[in-house]
């Protein structure tokens, strides 16, 4: 594989990547084609692009502002279940956003958790509705994901780095300034940038925790085109506008998020020694406590208001749950049969699949349907194919996140091993079972986790293909919200998390058992 | 190979014949109406007692995407019957072209307004309201003394652009006010807690306590009164009177099985279907069934005025309305 | 004077004693088979891994309690003695202020530093422009200009070839001359003892035994010896 079948894979990356590029380009001019005026962009639409950069990259800079020093207090302290609580900390990131706003609400509500401690002092309720609302929802959905990449680039750091500090006899503030920010400076814009991407197609926080129309953000007013107005023209274009900030992002920051941030093996233990003084204890001790905190008491209310209901559910909704696991399973193999080939070209620096693999991070998935659905309409019953089209559609949005944690193993291998196994002649299938598998088996079982949830809690395109027989979970959970059962919404919301994070686990889990490493 | 073969034709053999025996009628409507708890599963029941036929409900979103699905699907739309629109969207829908007048004798209706559209046949109907907890000491009896409240007191609504109710009360406001609507949206805006995408979310939000009332409908508390034998939720009763929402469904131009629409719609105002209506989609019967409405509904305040904006107007209010509503809630 | 007084370091599991003492000035070989226990008695000394168990000293002052940077030693590692992102003159500069806050004469001293290891005209480069014979003695400079009492060679020139290493040996030697400095590396090559140092130290099976002349030493191998080096 390594010499002889190299170039194979990299046309099969290459493939794959005009196929997704093509595929992306194709819905957004089929919606295009399909409209009737041409488009106008009006002063709201100015307006909702710029409440989109403006929110998407204030959420971006606080997450990261906040995942820095938690990384660092995670890098440096060791404490007991530190791996379980880094592994918690990534729920979030995992979690289905209606799921999680309900969380927030019940902290950061008018009757939330918060406002109950406040009006205990005597001090107004929290006012979470608005500008800060969406920010807050934000934070806590990617600073799970920020400080996972920045706690890798601390653990990617030599030892001999640290050692070497301690024995020129630096202070904090030297490591700081010699070690860490250098550091800092390649990993930082990578995870900002993320994260400036992931929120920029910000839609469900928006119109919940929004408060009014001050908070629209282009995927809303894509919406917003297409079922009020129905303005497929507009729809496209801010579609493709949202596309063309992503590209922009890109090339301002002029490096991807290539960190495998999400990786695994983040709880080991590094040869850092904590600063002495209480100061830097109580300051480590603070954050961590604040992130803990922050990230997971929502988690925890959806657990307790999720308890009762859950007990209660119908049948129809464990069978829906039953459908989005085979959604979430489906979408695990089409992201695996799309992120190989392209991680593989990645790992040779093919600029065509950056390309492939950071544009779906900005994708409107409404556009990205829409453009399924006309193209399809004509062909097949929308109906038929609505569990595979939301498998694939799911697939791609998870593709970025996928490709970037699979492409330094994959590379690593090549680097490694190529030329030993090229030397000894193993080829092919041998290859792959003796060599690929062994090597990448942590990373393959830790995507697919997160592809898996990812997919699993996604309304995304399936409103659009859905009929009534083929509800998943995630519309069931409406469905129940509809029909005023807000006690069993509750235990289904528990439900989509507990299937959320067991796949995540099960298949992080298969992926790292008896690892050779 | 040959066995597979046979298997191939047998099954060939029984869907053809499967489908030359029973006619199937396709009908798009918004997801809550075909869900395990609406009234979906229980008409499909009713109907196909009768009909002959295999009655197939599509969920197609909510009430504002069935429509944008049924254009973007157009003459190709495999829809013969789309139930779930309402009287805001009946003209824009009528100007498509895709509906066929549907003949449908309307004379048992009892709705507070006269019913003069021929394309859509109306089959549930209720008036928009603010719902709060009883034990509310200050609930508001007009915009203007919600407006005359303390600024904590909250309302959550839903956007217009997203939401029926959401509409609804844009159009509630300017028919109730016209040219003091600006007025009245500005009064409001310290008191949205927030504007959810749709009903669901902010009644949510109010049933967790986050606001003190949400835009819902009159019909709400029979829920929570009949479901739950809770009585602690009311419907305040606004002196300018309540904008009702009417939905209605319509036959597809294009409908392959028109016979089996119109024996649809004929049925959607028996008493079979409207009997249904009331503890499913807690709405008014368009068509109040011999056995009466449900033991509960007494309790429900009954505006003594129904607003309604002309369907012909509706287009263009809208339009007005939302302009309105987006200057005062941007500042 | 250094005295390892029946001192035991704990290297995650891996234990190695020591209990000798040589005096100041001394140029000191480590050697032994891989997994003897050679590194793990340069960082026990260094403070990277505890002492569990007895005492080391310097010049009379115990080790315990004082941290690495405070230690009265300059360790070269086997890689990663530079910090890439800073240039040269400032690699060099660490050695005398950890926030590079260098007054005329500590940025005089710099330049004379740089000097003697042949490098005057690089201080303005970045790590990644040089040599690896060039980094190394970017690195040797820092030491010398930190002047502490011990200095400790991880088999820092291991990568640079025969040739460069044996210049880089003969510098270090040079550099010393004259000094007080006690001079502690590993090795795993009998002709880099030989060359360099006055006593050597054979570890193995976690005990780093007594010193020896170095001459002496290798003349009459003992049976582990003559095992490891082939002899």
């Amino acid at each position: 594989m390594a010499q002889r079948a190299q170039p194979i894979s990299k046309v099969l990356g290459h493939a794959v990547s005009l196929g997704v590029l093509g595929l992306i380009v194709a819905t957004g001019v089929a919606v295009a084609l399909r409209a009737e005026d041409g488009a106008r962009i009006g002063a709201g639409d100015w307006a909702a692009i710029r409440f989109t950069v403006l929110q998407a990259g204030l959420s971006a800079l606080l997450s990261v502002a906040l995942a820095i020093p938690a990384a660092r207090a995670l890098a440096r302290r060791q404490f007991p279940l530190k791996s379980l609580v880094i592994t918690l900390l990534g729920a979030p990131f995992l979690l289905p956003v209606l799921v999680a706003a309900m969380g927030l609400i019940a902290v950061f509500g008018r009757t939330g958790l918060l406002s109950a401690v406040l009006s205990a002092f005597g001090l107004p309720p929290l006012q979470i509705y608005g500008f800060h609302g969406v920010v807050l929802a934000h934070v806590f959905f990617n600073l799970p994901l920020a400080t996972r990449i920045i706690l890798q680039g601390w653990l990617y750091i030599p030892a001999e780095r640290f050692r070497l500090a301690q024995s020129l006899g630096f202070g904090p503030s030297d490591i700081a300034r010699h070690v860490e920010r250098p550091m800092l400076i390649t990993v930082v814009p990578g995870a900002l940038m993320v994260i400036f991407l992931i929120c920029t197609t910000s839609f469900a926080v928006a119109l919940v925790l929004g408060g009014g129309p001050k908070a629209t953000t282009i995927e809303l007013a894509i919406y917003q085109a297409f079922r009020f107005d129905f303005d497929l023209a507009k729809a496209a274009l801010l579609g493709a506008i949202q596309v063309g900030i992503c590209i922009v992002a890109v090339v301002l920051t002029r490096s991807f998020p290539v960190s495998d941030g999400m990786g695994a093996g983040l709880d080991r233990r590094l040869d850092i020694r904590p600063p002495r003084g209480w100061v830097f204890t109580t300051q480590d001790a603070g954050i961590l406590t604040i992130v803990i905190l922050f990230l997971l008491t929502p988690l925890a209310m959806i657990v307790l208001s999720g308890l009762q209901g859950i007990a209660t559910l119908p049948p129809q909704v464990w069978w829906a749950a039953l459908r989005s696991v085979g959604v979430a399973l489906g979408s695990v193999v089409v992201t695996f049969a799309l992120v190989l080939p392209l991680s593989f070209a990645l790992s040779a620096r093919s600029r065509l699949a950056e390309l492939a693999t950071s544009v779906p991070i900005a994708l409107s998935p409404l556009v990205l349907g829409l453009g399924l659905f006309i193209m399809l309409n004509p062909y097949v019953d929308p109906r038929a194919v609505a569990l595979p089209v939301t498998a694939l559609v799911n697939a791609l949005m998870s593709l970025p996140f996928v490709a970037r944690i699979l492409t330094p193993p994959v590379r690593a291998l090549r680097s490694d091993y190529g030329r030993l196994s090229a030397s000894l002649g193993i080829t092919g299938l041998t290859w792959a079972r003796l060599v690929a598998w062994p090597r990448l088996r942590a990373p393959l079982g830790f995507s697919a986790g997160l592809a898996a949830a990812l997919s699993m809690g996604d309304l995304g395109v399936v409103v659009l293909f859905a009929d009534g027989d083929s509800a998943t979970l995630p519309l069931m959970l409406y469905r129940l919200l509809a029909a005023y059962r807000v006690d069993q919404a509750a235990g289904a919301a528990l439900l989509l998390l507990a299937l959320c994070l067991l796949l995540f686990w099960a298949f992080d889990r298969g992926g790292r058992a008896n690892a050779a490493l | 190979m040959k066995t597979l073969s046979l298997i191939a034709a047998g099954v060939l053999a029984t869907s053809t014949s499967v489908v030359a025996e029973t006619p199937v009628l396709t009908i798009y409507t918004y997801d809550s109406f075909v869900s395990d708890w609406g009234p979906g599963p229980a008409v499909e029941a009713a109907f196909e007692e009768t009909c002959g036929c295999d009655l197939q409900f599509v969920g197609a979103g909510d009430g504002a995407s069935l429509l944008a699905r049924v254009r973007l699907e157009g003459d190709r739309t495999d829809a013969d019957v789309v139930l779930g629109l309402d009287t805001n969207q009946t003209v824009m829908a009528a100007e498509t072209g895709l509906f066929a007048p549907a003949g449908t004798d309307l004379s048992g209706l009892n709705l507070p307004i006269a019913w003069q559209d021929e394309t859509f046949v109306p089959f549930d109907w209720g008036y928009f309201a603010f719902v709060h907890n009883t034990d509310m000491d200050n609930a508001p009896t007009s915009f203007e003394q919600l407006i005359a409240l303390p600024d904590d007191v909250k309302i959550v609504i839903q956007d217009p652009r997203s939401s029926t109710p959401g509409l609804g009360l844009l159009l509630w406001v300017q028919a109730a006010y016209g040219e003091r609507a600006p007025q009245i949206w500005e009064g409001l805006a310290p008191h949205i807690l927030t504007v959810t995408k749709g009903w669901s979310e902010a009644y949510g939000l109010f049933l967790e306590g986050e606001a003190d009332m949400v835009l819902s409908y009159t019909t709400s508390p029979a829920y929570h009164l009949i479901a739950e034998e809770d009585a602690s939720k009311t419907a305040a009763e606004f002196t300018e009177g309540h904008y009702m929402q009417i939905e209605v469904a319509g036959k597809v131009a294009s409908t392959d099985v028109p016979d089996l629409a119109d024996q649809f719609l004929a049925f959607m105002v028996s008493d079979a279907f409207q009997s249904i209506i009331p503890t499913t989609n807690w709405m008014y019967p368009v068509s109040v069934p011999e056995s009466g409405l449900p033991a509960g509904f007494e309790t429900l305040i009954t505006p003594e005025t129904a607003l309604l904006i002309d369907p012909q107007m509706a287009q263009g209010a809208r339009n007005m309305a939302l302009e309105i509503w987006l200057s005062a809630l941007s500042q | 004077m250094l005295h390892f007084d029946k001192a035991e370091f704990d290297n995650g599991g891996f234990r190695l004693s020591a209990d000798w003492q040589v005096p100041a000035g001394t140029k000191l070989a480590l050697i032994g088979p891989s997994g003897a226990g050679k590194s793990t008695l340069l960082a026990g000394l260094a403070g990277f891994v505890p002492c569990i168990q007895g005492a080391v000293r310097c010049d009379g002052v115990d080790l315990a309690g004082l941290a690495p940077g405070t230690r009265p030693l300059t360790m070269l590692f086997q890689d990663h003695n530079l910090f890439p992102h800073l240039t040269v003159a400032q690699n060099v500069g660490l050695g005398l202020a950890p926030n590079l806050h260098l007054d005329a004469a500590q940025h005089a001293a710099v330049n004379k530093v740089l000097g003697r290891v042949g490098l005057e005209a690089l201080g303005d480069r970045k790590p990644s422009a040089l040599s690896g014979g060039q980094a190394s003695r970017v690195a040797l400079a820092r030491a010398l200009l930190r002047a502490r009492p011990l200095l400790l060679l991880d088999e820092p020139f291991a990568a640079l070839g025969p040739g460069l290493k044996a210049e880089m040996l003969d510098l270090v030697s040079e550099l010393l001359q004259g000094t007080e400095t006690t001079l502690i590396m590993v090795t795993h090559d009998p002709r880099d003892a030989q060359k360099l140092a006055d006593q050597t130290v054979f570890v193995d099976q976690a005990v780093a035994q007594l010193p020896q002349e170095t001459g002496a030493f290798f003349a009459n191998p003992s049976d582990a010896l003559a095992r490891y080096i082939g002899a």
